[in-house]
């Protein structure tokens, strides 16, 4: 069985963002980019599927423009095999990522999709649910524990849902996304980093897919969101009980 | 019996009775919404950000070939949304240009629940039930639901609590946590954690405000050693009023705190539960 890893480059994680003077979108020249945190957590488990012996073959896909090649390379350098770019605008939204991801799907054939639960770009939590959707595939997202059985070919998922743990059995292949909890991400060695740029990355275009990107969702502007007023210091409990009670009217 | 279409005015009350929807799985709920949709050409089609929600939504979205909007927190025209994104650094007006329906999943702490008189009942919706004997069942059974696991609590639901304690890392064990619970106890809040806390292992994962947790915004949230991670911000900044008690005074939660108190939370605990007056 093959894994399809779908990995997103997004500005790091503990960048403090900048809205653009224009309105236009957040500043993202001159800012440290990396792989999706969630993304990081998928192929993880990708890679530790095949290192149980399940998987033959890992494959890292990603979307975006040409710098969108040194996520895949950190893809690599992990222990994926192969990777895929698809050469395409920066701003594509979750439905032509599922499309995209539909088409490779049905050229690589693999048992098992594994996304991350969102970007924390966009924070959509969308593309998963629709590229299964498109597929036909069960879904198992929120994954915070995958088990799979080889004989019967299901995948038993523990998912993170409102007021505790949700268990399911997915039969294959399925689309599966992944939460925090799921596991730790390993890194990057020197040596594999080495290897890694000898690994094969193919470069298609949405065009040679056949996928048409036409979109359904126009940004009218970006803005920062309204600031708290200052807040004050106090110097005892007995200050803050009675600014509670008689400043805010809280208690 | 589950209510798929339940409009503010209760238009209509439309009921789906079937042994595939006896659990919240995706594969049949999506069909539903698809099937739902072709028969009654819908504009819109709305969930809560909920686990449910955001797991159906998008799903029934790429059958029906729209691009839904994730997280609305404001609807500022029939087309025309205000969602956060960036961790809830930004916010984004979105406007969608394509066919019906126009679909969402609206958070929401950032709409007033209406008022549920016993007076409105004359003017009851309509209950009728949808027709599935074209339901595409095709699929449907290669997902099983197994079991659902959940923490037993007494307590208000994190979600829509009107005062939520929360405590970090830096109570250091499942024992010290017990102090946050205490609080919470008297002054009938919800209790919350941050991700630190959880993956320590004081609290289990249900409890986690954040980016990746619940969004909360309460009347009173009060965060005890925790020192404002982005991550943690996005999950409670629109909170009415933030209390802060941190020893470091440099600790980015004081930035967003409208009271701060920088100290020793294992002193200043014990000392707020003597002096806070009880609230059930």
């Amino acid at each position: 069985m093959k894994i399809m890893v779908a990995v997103k480059r997004v500005i790091d994680y503990a960048v403090k963002i900048r809205v653009k003077s224009d309105k236009t979108g957040v500043e993202t020249t001159n800012v440290k980019m990396s792989m999706n945190p969630f993304c990081e957590i998928a192929l993880e488990e990708a890679l530790r599927i095949k290192e149980s012996g399940f998987a033959s073959e890992v494959i890292v896909v990603s979307m975006g423009p040409a710098q969108s090649v040194d996520t895949l390379r950190t893809g690599l350098a992990m222990g994926a095999d192969r990777a895929i770019h698809v050469d395409a605008p920066a701003t594509l939204y979750p439905l032509s990522v599922a499309k995209i991801l539909k088409v490779l799907v049905d050229i690589e054939k693999p048992g098992l999709l594994i996304l991350g639960k969102q970007a924390i770009d966009d924070d959509c939590n969308q593309t998963g649910q629709m590229v299964a959707g498109l597929l036909k595939w069960p879904q198992g997202t929120f994954a915070s524990k995958v088990v799979l059985d080889k004989e019967k070919q299901v995948a038993t998922v523990d998912r993170e849902v409102d007021g505790g743990l949700e268990t399911l059995c997915l039969d294959l292949p399925a689309v599966i996304t992944t939460d925090l909890r799921l596991n730790q991400p390993r890194y990057a060695t020197l040596p594999n980093i080495m290897k890694a740029k000898s690994k094969p990355i193919k470069k298609v275009t949405p065009q040679e897919l056949n996928v048409e990107i036409n979109s359904d969702l126009e940004i009218v502007h970006v803005t920062e969101p309204p600031k708290r007023k200052a807040g004050v210091i106090l110097s005892s409990v007995d200050e803050l009980v009675d600014k509670l009670k008689n400043e805010a009217h809280v208690i | 019996m589950y209510f798929i279409s339940y409009l503010l005015f209760h238009l209509q009350v439309l009921v789906a009775d079937s042994d595939k929807l006896a659990h919240p799985l995706a594969e049949p709920w999506a069909e539903l919404v698809h099937l739902v949709q072709q028969k009654g050409s819908y504009s819109h089609i709305i969930t809560s950000s909920s686990s449910f929600g955001k797991n159906i939504l998008p799903r029934a979205a790429a059958l029906l070939n729209v691009s839904p909007v994730t997280d609305v927190v404001e609807i500022s025209g029939p087309r025309l949304f205000i969602r956060p994104i960036y961790a809830g650094n930004a916010l984004c007006t979105v406007r969608y240009t394509g066919l019906d329906p126009c679909m969402l999943t609206i958070r929401s702490t950032s709409f007033p629940v209406p008022p549920v008189s016993s007076e409105s009942r004359p003017n009851a919706a309509p209950i009728s039930q949808v027709d599935l004997s074209t339901f595409s069942e095709d699929n449907l059974s290669k997902s099983r639901y197994v079991k659902h696991t959940s923490q037993e609590t007494e307590r208000p639901d994190l979600g829509s609590a009107r005062v939520v304690i929360s405590g970090g890392r830096a109570l250091k064990s499942a024992e010290n946590f017990k102090l946050i619970e205490k609080l919470a106890e008297k002054l009938g809040a919800a209790v919350g954690a941050t991700r630190a806390a959880v993956d320590a292992g004081f609290v289990p994962n249900e409890l986690q405000v954040g980016q990746t947790g619940k969004i909360v915004a309460p009347e009173l949230y009060m965060a005890f050693g925790i020192s404002g991670a982005i991550q943690h911000l996005a999950g409670m900044r629109d909170s009415k009023v933030i209390v802060a008690v941190n020893k470091d005074a440099d600790a980015p939660i004081f930035q967003v705190a409208d009271y701060g108190l920088v100290g020793d939370l294992f002193e200043l605990i014990p000392e707020l539960l003597e002096k806070l007056p009880e609230q059930k």
